[in-house]
């Protein structure tokens, strides 16, 4: 399963972002209590968090939240507790009142800011296009499995023949099919989660929010949730905002990541950036917890082309020149020379699968970084890696994987 | 000092009984009216089931609430008890007793379950009219009953609207709590998907706080049983009315048999409202 795929190529620039948003928060100040005004004035001022709530009675949820989702993204929002990462969620279907700044989300094709809408636009919104995964689920425990993934339907007036066949094939894609008419309190949390999820897929919004809908699973469960999230999410690109305080999931699941911090985003960027370039201190302390393999991949260990010696055509593997690749004009990998001798390649795919690992292997540079130690090992010379348009793009051998794994590679950033 | 206290009067009483007058004057059509509507109500219940044949009923009974709680043995025992009653002779007086209590009930459930579900929503509210609900409940009933019997005459009515004074806190109360503690999530969870205020209502905290205002309606029937011998000291017909005979009359037998009735009845309709539908029942539907 590759951690960082192909996003990490087409990071859009920010212009862009802007027209396109599924999501787009601009400066979002969230206060709760009463001295709302006097709260701001003092975020204003420059105050923390602390010391707004010692001096008026207001307690600053986010400050100047700044957030632009791409449609069809996950986008994880990650802190500690308290960091005001599900504040920013839940005003993203209007659950929590914005005080300043605004909150656009793509609806029917065009941008409503809920800050500003009426009552009946923010209902619109909720019923069709923002629907919501809950840590505790949130099921109704009197009902059955299909009447708790039927709900929204049923809230939007949707008639019952008509919901029980949305309902259906919903329960069918989280694989509780059997289970439609039991009481869903005797459903284990794994699987009420799957009933969670079903619901909010069942309303067909473009944009889910997942408020850390499995943080209350034990591991090996929360584990296969996430990879059928994931699975779901290849076949239904839905614009997910999804909440942990598990870098690990967030780095497992995101696209990119938003990292909040006493209700500031102190970074936000694709799981390499987070990895390889934490903002600050408090990222970094996240960051070095991590098992760098479940996160990094080949590319981003690898020596790139461009450090690597040539000879005409051919491309230098090794020191001395014993191996070597020859390229084309365009820069694919043809042909590797062994000792003087041509040899054919061998090609892994994306999960390092490999049919000849005696031979010189090209290998996508998406590879993880476990399978690319894992082909090294079986193979007897260095991995070579190509880009997504097949170009040599560098390599990868015991010392670049060696780097990899202490995270300090001293490599010159693309 | 004290002469002077002593001396000067605060005419409490004569004010309340004041505006009692003022009100059985000018509002008499308005209580006559209520009067009319509860005793016929009362009066038809009665008669209609006084119409069928008692060992019928009692099969109906034995028969609904077999259906309601799938208990063989809830069935034999009220089939049981009931032939017991009319062999005591006090059929008829039960009946009476039933509908007093089934309209009594229906009276609070129908005032107390709003009023119980706008006080959780507006704890003002609730704040305000919690001293007027210990007030009712604490007051001895005979202290209003006085009033009821000159605005509504004697006979069942009053009976009635005393059982309704006594009766109403329990079911305002426990619809309170039980809307009141719906879990924020689940309300949370309606909010996100677009719940109007209505559909939070009926789909959301009513099913959720059922329970609860089940137990409430539960306590309100045998609230209301309590109250059946003295209503029965203003006219109301039923199974009061011999004990308040019996204890004119210190007739031991005649007092223990009705108090017995009383008490069958009393174990019937607490058994046969104790638990709802089963869960499973109505999710399956």
């Amino acid at each position: 399963m590759s951690i960082i795929d192909m996003k990490a190529f087409s990071q859009a620039a920010p212009a862009e972002t802007e027209t396109e948003s599924a999501v787009a928060l601009r400066d979002v100040d969230i206060v709760f209590g009463r001295s709302v005004k006097a709260a701001l004035a003092l975020s204003d001022q420059g105050a923390t968090r602390q010391q707004i709530r010692e001096r008026v009675d207001a307690l600053m949820g986010t400050f100047k939240v700044n957030l632009d989702v791409k449609p069809g993204e996950i986008c994880v929002l990650m802190g500690l507790s308290g960091s005001g990462k599900s504040t920013v969620l839940r005003a993203i279907n209007g659950l929590n009142r914005v005080a300043r700044g605004s909150v656009v989300v793509r609806h029917r094709g065009e941008a409503v800011d809920l800050t500003r809408c009426n009552a009946a636009m923010l209902r619109d919104v909720r019923l069709n296009t923002v629907s919501m995964v809950f840590q505790q689920f949130g099921l109704l425990p009197w009902r059955s499995v299909r009447d708790n993934v039927g709900f929204g339907l049923e809230l939007r007036g949707v008639r019952v023949a008509e919901r029980r066949r949305v309902v259906d094939e919903k329960l069918e894609m989280v694989g509780l099919a059997d289970w439609a008419d039991k009481p869903v309190q005797e459903l284990s949390g794994g699987m009420q989660q799957r009933v969670g999820l079903a619901r909010a897929f069942a309303t067909d919004a473009d944009i889910l929010l997942m408020d850390e809908p499995f943080s209350a699973l034990d591991p090996l469960i929360r584990d296969k949730l996430q990879d059928d999230l994931l699975d779901l999410q290849r076949k239904l690109h839905r614009t997910i905002v999804f909440v942990s305080h598990d870098l690990g999931e967030a780095l497992k699941l995101g696209n990119r990541i938003a990292i909040m911090d006493g209700g500031h985003v102190v970074q936000f960027g694709t799981p390499t950036d987070i990895v390889l370039k934490p903002a600050n201190a408090y990222v970094a302390e996240f960051v070095k917890h991590m098992n760098p393999l479940e996160v990094l991949d080949s590319g981003t260990v690898m020596t790139p082309l461009s450090a690597l010696r040539r000879d005409g055509d051919t491309v230098l593997l090794d020191g001395s020149g014993g191996v070597r690749v020859s390229v084309c004009v365009n820069e694919r990998p043809i042909m590797a020379h062994i000792g003087g001798r041509q040899e054919a390649l061998g090609f892994a795919d994306t999960t390092g699968a490999c049919g000849d690992p005696g031979r010189v292997i090209v290998a996508p540079m998406t590879l993880p970084l476990r399978a690319a130690i894992d082909l090294r090992l079986r193979s007897p010379y260095p991995i070579v890696f190509i880009d997504e348009l097949g170009r040599l793009a560098g390599l990868c051998d015991h010392t670049e994987i060696y780097r990899g794994l202490l995270q300090n590679n001293g490599l010159p950033n693309p | 000092m004290y002469d002077w206290i002593v001396s000067h009067k605060i005419s409490l009483g004569i004010w309340l009984k004041y505006g009692v007058d003022f009100l059985n004057r000018h509002a008499q059509a308005a209580f006559d009216l209520t009067s009319l509507v509860l005793s016929a109500m009362v009066q038809g219940l009665t008669d209609a089931l006084l119409a069928i044949p008692p060992l019928a009923l009692i099969g109906v009974f034995a028969a609904g609430a077999y259906l309601l709680h799938r208990s063989v043995g809830l069935a034999l025992f009220i089939v049981a008890s009931l032939l017991l009653v009319v062999n005591l002779g006090y059929w008829e007086a039960a009946i009476e007793t039933l509908s007093l209590v089934v309209w009594s009930t229906a009276t609070c459930v129908l005032i107390g379950v709003p009023v119980g579900i706008l006080a959780a929503h507006r704890p003002m509210l609730y704040a305000v009219i919690r001293p007027l609900l210990d007030l009712m409940q604490t007051i001895p009933t005979f202290v209003y009953l006085i009033p009821t019997l000159v605005l509504f005459g004697l006979g069942t009515v009053p009976g009635i609207i005393s059982t309704v004074i006594f009766a109403l806190p329990a079911p305002i109360r426990l619809t309170q709590l039980g809307i009141a503690s719906v879990p924020p999530s689940l309300r949370e969870a309606a909010l996100a998907y677009g719940a109007t205020r209505w559909q939070m209502l009926f789909k959301v905290e009513l099913p959720s706080a059922m329970p609860t205002i089940l137990a409430g309606i539960t306590q309100c029937i045998m609230l209301s049983l309590s109250m059946v011998v003295i209503a029965a000291l203003v006219g109301a017909d039923g199974l009061g009315k011999p004990v308040v005979r019996a204890l004119n009359t210190v007739n031991i037998a005649m007092g223990f048999e009705a108090g017995l009735a009383i008490v069958v009845l009393a174990i019937i309709l607490d058994r046969v409202c104790k638990r709802p539908v089963p869960r499973r029942q109505r999710a399956a539907r």
